[in-house]
């Protein structure tokens, strides 16, 4: 059957796969062929994901790191195959009014969510374990590159320093036929908006503002990485794509 | 442990447009014209940094006068 966004036979490397956007991105990638390499924090729910994956199972691989470890990132690569396909999606939400965001808390989300992803990616290419042709995805969001909300500022600013560091890195790959998009979803059903600084009943007042009025599902987001990861958007680097159901629009 | 006096001092540091004359152990906070959800945030990223404490958006309604709110942070503690 045709299918331009195929993924059959591709190795693609997911972080953040334990949940939200990186586990719906690693299933999704599976049921189009890929062979995962998906990485997390916790076994428990890294394995949940790996289980959830289709296709042989001795196609896919799972590794439990901790991405903020920079030696053992370095050991750890030097194990890994050659992808087609990375796609960054390790990250955390936080909430801090700027008053209160101190140092300490501004280095650790940058580190989780800049820092991090960047230097995984960085380490890949000096390793020469990004083929030709290869597709390098960054989960940015909206809050950043276009707008944000009250307690957002440093969340914001990893992300918008993401869709930054992608441009960049798309000039420069762009020789090697090494392509760098980034997605910017609006609030996405994930663990990660689910946190104790919001209850529920501020989630459905805020979905309101959204004019398809609900947050986007997972496997929403997961389908715009394919397009990044397959063959269809070859001509395409240095993008980054809107998924939020019009709310930066009003 | 900070003592309620110490914690009303710096609840009312919150507030910009509210005297600290008008915060006493029994001010029913959500009434408090200024009191917005920006100033809650405010009172929580405060009682993290000062109490090591961290209060739930529910911790946040279900505490009525200022004193209770205290409570839950004391027995946060």
């Amino acid at each position: 059957m045709y299918n331009p966004f195929s993924l059959e036979g591709k190795k693609v490397l997911v972080t953040g796969a334990s949940s939200g956007i990186g586990k719906s991105i690693a299933i999704e990638c599976s049921k189009l062929g890929a062979h995962l390499t998906i990485v997390g924090r916790n076994q428990e729910r890294l394995n949940e994901t790996f289980i959830s994956l289709d296709g042989d199972k001795n196609n896919h691989n799972q590794l439990l790191l901790e991405l903020t470890d920079y030696e053992r990132l370095e050991f750890s690569i030097k194990e890994l195959p050659v992808f087609d396909g990375v796609v960054n999606c390790a990250g955390i939400g936080t909430t801090n009014l700027f008053q209160f965001l101190t140092r300490e808390k501004m280095q650790h989300v940058f580190d989780v969510n800049f820092f991090s992803p960047v230097e995984l990616t960085r380490l890949l290419i000096k390793k020469k374990k990004i083929a030709k042709n290869g597709s390098v995805v960054f989960l940015s969001s909206i809050d950043g590159p276009i707008n944000s909300h009250i307690g957002n500022s440093s969340y914001s600013a990893t992300k918008a320093a993401l869709a930054a560091m992608a441009k960049g890195m798309a000039v420069e790959l762009a020789p090697k036929n090494i392509r760098v998009n980034y997605l910017m979803p609006g609030q996405t059903e994930t663990p990660l908006i689910h946190n104790e600084f919001i209850t529920e009943d501020q989630l459905a007042l805020d979905m309101e503002k959204y004019p398809m009025k609900r947050y986007g599902r997972p496997e929403e987001i997961a389908y715009a990485a394919i397009y990044f990861l397959s063959d269809v958007s070859t001509f395409t680097t240095g993008a980054g794509l809107v998924i939020d159901g019009g709310f930066t629009l009003i | 442990m900070k003592t309620l006096n110490e914690f009303i001092e710096l609840f009312a540091e919150q507030f910009d447009e509210t005297d600290a004359s008008e915060i006493t152990p029994n001010t029913v906070f959500h009434d408090l014209d200024e009191y917005s959800s920006l100033i809650a945030l405010s009172i929580i990223a405060m009682v993290d940094e000062e109490f090591d404490v961290t209060l739930k958006g529910d911790d946040m309604r279900s505490a009525v006068t200022v004193e209770d709110l205290y409570n839950i942070v004391i027995n946060k503690a």
